[in-house]
C-alpha cells in the first residue's frame, strides 16, 4: 500500500490558487454536500467478460461525459484534500475534477498535464485504489471514493478523441545533449521534460518499440497500443530523437554516449531480469517466464500467428505462478488464447495478492480459477520435453512475521499433481543488470538495483542520473514517472549550471 | 531502421547479407551476434556476425534457409530496410594464445568460425581449421579461411576434399595425430556442437561452443534462450553464446529448439500462401 506523501509547498500554494478561484467557489456553493452525497459513484462501462475473454479489444469501455460530469459532482472540493496526498506525480487532483464538473473539458486535461505527462496510460494502469482513492476524503465518510481513476482516463481520453493535443511552447534550444536510456515510462517523461526545457534529447532503447513494460508486458486488453503510440508521437513533436534497437552497454557504452557529445544522461533501463524459481523441469517447453510469454504475445503479436511469424504455446490447461499484475496479464491471456482452464497458483492468500483490484476482479469475471496457499514443486515432461504435468503443495498461513504478514507455512503431506500443458512463471523481475556491468562507476545494490540519491536521482557519476525500476526494483508506472520528473527537474538545474 | 548493402545466395541454401550498422561494425568483437527481423511482422532472429568493415560502417552475416524468417531475409535486395538490426550482442569469444586451436565449422559455422579464426591466429596461435559439407559444392569461404588457418582440413560426403567422414570423427584423429591440441572451437548446428564436444570429452581438451537456442530479445529479459550448463541455468544471449560444452544439458538443448516445430511449418506454409497467390 503506498504511504501518504508529504504534501510540498508548492503542491499547497497551486491548490489554494485553484480552491480560491470565484468560479470554484460558485461551484461548491451550486450543489450542496448532501446532494453530491446522493449521486452513486459511477460505473466503469466493461465488456461482457464471455465476449472480451475471447479477443484483445479493451475491457474498460470508459465514461461517457455525462457519466464524467456526475462522477465529478460527487467530489466535495475539499478544502484540504485527502487525495493529493496519494499521489507520487502530485497533480491538482479537485482542480482537473472541479474543470470536468464545469465541463471545461480542455483546461482539464492541461492542468493534468502540467504535472503528468501520461494522464491516459496512468489513467488505465495505476492502482488507485491504493494511492489517491484510498485517501479520498469521501472514501474516509462513506468507504465509496470518487472514481479517481477513472476521471483521469475520461478527460485523456477526450483530448485524444478531439484530435486537439495541446503542444507546449518550446525554448530555444539549450544547445545541451541529454542521452536518456531506455524508452519506459521514466524515460519517457524524462525525455518530454527536458525537451519542454529546450535540451536536446535523444532515447536509446534496446527493443524495436518505445514504451518499455507498457509496450512489451501490458497486454492490450488493458492499455491498447495506439494509446502509447500517441504519447511516443506527442515526444517526437516536442523534437524528441528516438533511437531504436540500440542497446547501451552492447551497441555503444555510456563512456561511447559521453565523447559522442552527450552532456547529461538518464538511465531507465527497467528491471527486465526474470526471475524464475529454480524447480526441477522449469526448462521444459512450454514453461516460460512472464517477459517471454508477454512479450511473444503483446510486443511480437503472437495472438496474430501466423499472420505474424512470431509463435506461442496456446495451452489448454494454463497455469500462471504468482499474484500480481504480471501473474493477471499472463492468465487472462492464455485464457485468450485458447485456455480452457487458466489458473492462478499463489502460494499466500487473497488479501495479500499484489495485482490491482480491478484486474483480480476481471479475472474472476472472465472465468480464470485462482489457487491460492498453494506453491509449485515441479515439472513433469513427456518423451519430447514438453511439460504435461505440475506437483503442487497447500500452505497454510501461520504466525505473523517482522513485517506483520502472515508467512504460508507448508501443509506436509498436501502434494498433489496436476496436468498442464502451459505455465508461466510471473513471481518478479530483477533489474536489468546490464548497464551496471558495462559502466563499473555505477553503485549497484543489493537486489541489482542501481543507487542514487533519493533527493535528486543523481548515481555517483556527474551528470548521470537514474530512476524507476532500475533503481526500485519491480515498482509502478506512476512512480516511474514520479522519479523521472524528480530526475528531470535536477538534469535542468546540472545542465544550466554549466557543470559540463 | 538499417540498410541491406548486400544480399547473394553463396552456395544452394546459404546466403550472405551485409548490412549499412555503423555502430555494430564499431564495436563488435568474435563471437558476437546481432537479432535481425525482416519486416514488421516478422520474427526477431538472431544471426552470427561474420565479418565487418568499421570503416565502410558494414556488416556481414551468413545464413542457412530453414523456415519463414530465412526465407524473407533471402528475398532482400541491396537498398532494403531491416526494422530491426541490433547488436553487438553476447560475450565475444574467449580469445587468447592458447598454442594448437581447432576450429571446427559446418554449415553457417563455416563462417561464423572464421573471424574466431582470424582472432585465434592473431594472437599466435597454430589454427587448424576443420571443415564439414554435405556436399564439396556446398564449400564456400575457402580463400578467407586458407588466409587464417595453418591447416584447413575438409570433409564433404562427395569425398572431393580431403575425406569424406563426419567431421567430429576427424576431430577424434586429429586429437590423436596431434602432440597437442590445447582448445578446441566449434561452430554449426547443434548437432555437429554436441558431436564435437563428445569427441573431445574423452581427452578433455576444453571445447568451447557458440550455442543457437531460440531467441527473443537477446537483452537477458526474457530467458527464452535459457540453457543448463554444469546444472544452471544460463541465458545464452548474456551469459554465452559460447560455452564449455563439457558442461551442456544436450537433450534439453534438442528439445528447447524444437519448441515450436508444428508453428514453424504452418508459418511457412501461410507464408508461402501469400507470396505465391
Ligand atoms: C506485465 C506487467 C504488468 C504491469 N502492470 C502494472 C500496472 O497495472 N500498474 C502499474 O503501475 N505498474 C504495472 N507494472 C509495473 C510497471 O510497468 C513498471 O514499474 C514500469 O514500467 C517501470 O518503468 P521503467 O521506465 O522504470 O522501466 P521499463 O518499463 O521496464 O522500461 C525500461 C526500458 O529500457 C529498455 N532497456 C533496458 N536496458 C537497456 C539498455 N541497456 N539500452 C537501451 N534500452 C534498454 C527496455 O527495453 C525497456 O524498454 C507492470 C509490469 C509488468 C511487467
Ligand atoms: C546466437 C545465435 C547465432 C546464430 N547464428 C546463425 C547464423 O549465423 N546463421 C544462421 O543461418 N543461423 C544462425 N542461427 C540460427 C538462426 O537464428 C535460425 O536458423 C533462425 O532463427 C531460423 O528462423 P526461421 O524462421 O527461418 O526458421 P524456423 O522455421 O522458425 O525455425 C527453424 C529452426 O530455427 C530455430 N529458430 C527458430 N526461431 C528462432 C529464433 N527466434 N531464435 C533462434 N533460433 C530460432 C529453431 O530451433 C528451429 O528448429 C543462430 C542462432 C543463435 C541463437
Ligand atoms: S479528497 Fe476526494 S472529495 Fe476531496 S477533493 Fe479529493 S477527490 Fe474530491
Ligand atoms: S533471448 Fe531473451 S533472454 Fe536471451
Amino acid at each position: 500500500m503506498t504511504e501518504k506523501l508529504e504534501i510540498s509547498a508548492e503542491l499547497k500554494e497551486r491548490l489554494k490558487a485553484g480552491y480560491d478561484k470565484e468560479w470554484r467557489k460558485e461551484l461548491r456553493k451550486s450543489l450542496p454536500v448532501k446532494e453530491r452525497m446522493k449521486i452513486p459513484r459511477q460505473k466503469m462501462p466493461e465488456r461482457e467478460p464471455e465476449k472480451r475473454n475471447r479477443d484483445f479489444g479493451e475491457v474498460n469501455k470508459g465514461l461517457d461525459v455525462e457519466a464524467a460530469v456526475l462522477e465529478a459532482r460527487r467530489c466535495w472540493d475539499c478544502a484540504n484534500p485527502g487525495c493529493v496526498s496519494g499521489c507520487p506525480v502530485s497533480i491538482d487532483i479537485p482542480s482537473f475534477i472541479k474543470l470536468i464538473e464545469k465541463r471545461d473539458l480542455v483546461a482539464s486535461i492541461r492542468k493534468i498535464k502540467e504535472t503528468n505527462s501520461l494522464p491516459a496510460i496512468c489513467g488505465r494502469v495505476c492502482p488507485q485504489e491504493t494511492q489517491c482513492e484510498i485517501v479520498c476524503n469521501l472514501r474516509k465518510a462513506t468507504g465509496v471514493p470518487v472514481a479517481i481513476g477513472n476521471l483521469e482516463r475520461f478527460i485523456s481520453d477526450f483530448e485524444r478523441w478531439e484530435g486537439q493535443v495541446f503542444l507546449p511552447e518550446i525554448p530555444p534550444s539549450t544547445g545541451s545533449r541529454v542521452a536518456v536510456i531506455g524508452a519506459g515510462p521514466a524515460g519517457l517523461t524524462v525525455a518530454g521534460e527536458l525537451a519542454k526545457k529546450g535540451h536536446r534529447v535523444t532515447i536509446f532503447e534496446a527493443l524495436h518499440i518505445a514504451g518499455g513494460v507498457l509496450v512489451y508486458g501490458i497486454p492490450e486488453f488493458r492499455l491498447p497500443k495506439a494509446i502509447l503510440k500517441a504519447e511516443v508521437d506527442y515526444l517526437q513533436k516536442l523534437g524528441v530523437e528516438l533511437r531504436m534497437s540500440f542497446v547501451v552497454g552492447k551497441t555503444a557504452t555510456l563512456e561511447d554516449l559521453k565523447k559522442d557529445g552527450y552532456d547529461a544522461f538518464f538511465i531507465g533501463t527497467g528491471a527486465g531480469l526474470p526471475n524464475f524459481m529454480r524447480i526441477p523441469g522449469e526448462n521444459l517447453v512450454g514453461v516460460y517466464s512472464a517477459n517471454e510469454y508477454l512479450t511473444r504475445v503483446n510486443l511480437m503479436r503472437a495472438y496474430e500467428f501466423p499472420f505474424y511469424d512470431t509463435p506461442v504455446v496456446r495451452g489448454k490447461r494454463a497455469a500462471v505462478i504468482g499474484g500480481g499484475n504480471v501473474a493477471m496479464d499472463s492468465v487472462r491471456t492464455a485464457k485468450r488464447l485458447g485456455a480452457e482452464l487458466a489458473a492462478i497458483i499463489y502460494r499466500r492468500s487473497r488479501q495479500e495478492m499484489p495485482a490491482r483490484e480491478e484486474e483480480v476482479k476481471h479475472a474472476e469475471e472472465e472465468g480464470i480459477e485462482f489457487h491460492l496457499l498453494t506453491t509449485p514443486l515441479r515439472y513433469f515432461g513427456d518423451d519430447k520435453g514438453r511439460v504435461k504435468a505440475m506437483e503442487c503443495l497447500r500452505m497454510e498461513l501461520g504466525e505473523p512475521d517482522s513485517s506483520g504478514r502472515r508467512k504460508p507455512v507448508p501443509i506436509p503431506g498436501s502434494e498433489f499433481i496436476t496436468e498442464v500443458d502451459l505455465v508461466v512463471v510471473a513471481i518478479g523481475q530483477s533489474p536489468n543488470p546490464l548497464m551496471a556491468q558495462t559502466t563499473p562507476e555505477l553503485r549497484v545494490g543489493k537486489w541489482g538495483n542501481l543507487e542514487v540519491d533519493w533527493k535528486t536521482m543523481a548515481t555517483g557519476i556527474p551528470g548521470v542520473f537514474a530512476g524507476g525500476d532500475i533503481v526500485r526494483g519491480g515498482a509502478t508506472v506512476i512512480l516511474a514517472m514520479g522519479d523521472g520528473r524528480l530526475a528531470a527537474a535536477e538534469m535542468d538545474r546540472y545542465l544550466k549550471n554549466g557543470q559540463r | 531502421m538499417a540498410k541491406v548493402l548486400r544480399r547473394e545466395r553463396l552456395v544452394p541454401n546459404i546466403h550472405l547479407l551485409e548490412v549499412h550498422a555503423p555502430e555494430v561494425a564499431r564495436k563488435c568483437r568474435p563471437g558476437q551476434f546481432v537479432i535481425v527481423m525482416s519486416d514488421e511482422r516478422g520474427e526477431r532472429i538472431p544471426l552470427t556476425i561474420a565479418d565487418w568493415d568499421a570503416k565502410r560502417g558494414s556488416v556481414t552475416s551468413i545464413f542457412m534457409l530453414v523456415g519463414t524468417s530465412t526465407q524473407k531475409l533471402s528475398l532482400l535486395k541491396a537498398g532494403d530496410d531491416l526494422p530491426v538490426y541490433v547488436g553487438p550482442l553476447g560475450r565475444p569469444s574467449d580469445i587468447q594464445n592458447f598454442g594448437t586451436v581447432v576450429c571446427a565449422g559446418g554449415c553457417f559455422g563455416i563462417a561464423a568460425i572464421y573471424p574466431i579464426a582470424r582472432a585465434l591466429k592473431k594472437a599466435g596461435n597454430r589454427v587448424l581449421t576443420l571443415i564439414d559439407v554435405k556436399a564439396s559444392y556446398l564449400f564456400y569461404w575457402e580463400d578467407k579461411l586458407k588466409k587464417v588457418s595453418d591447416r584447413l582440413f575438409v570433409s564433404a560426403r562427395d569425398s572431393r576434399y580431403d575425406s569424406k567422414e563426419y567431421i567430429p570423427y576427424k576431430l577424434d584423429s586429429l586429437l590423436k595425430e596431434e602432440k597437442k591440441v590445447d582448445r578446441v572451437v566449434a561452430i554449426g548446428c547443434t548437432y555437429l556442437m554436441y558431436r564435437c564436444a563428445e569427441a573431445t570429452r574423452p581427452a578433455g581438451v576444453k571445447t568451447m561452443v557458440s550455442l543457437n537456442p531460440i531467441m527473443v530479445d537477446g537483452t537477458g529479459m526474457c530467458g527464452a534462450c535459457r540453457v543448463s550448463a554444469d546444472g544452471k541455468t544460463k541465458f545464452a544471449c548474456v551469459d554465452g553464446p559460447d560455452f564449455d560444452g563439457h558442461t551442456i544439458d544436450w537433450p534439453e538443448l534438442f528439445a528447447r529448439r524444437k519448441s515450436y516445430f508444428d508453428d514453424e511449418v504452418k508459418s511457412l506454409c501461410a507464408f508461402e500462401r501469400e507470396r505465391f497467390s
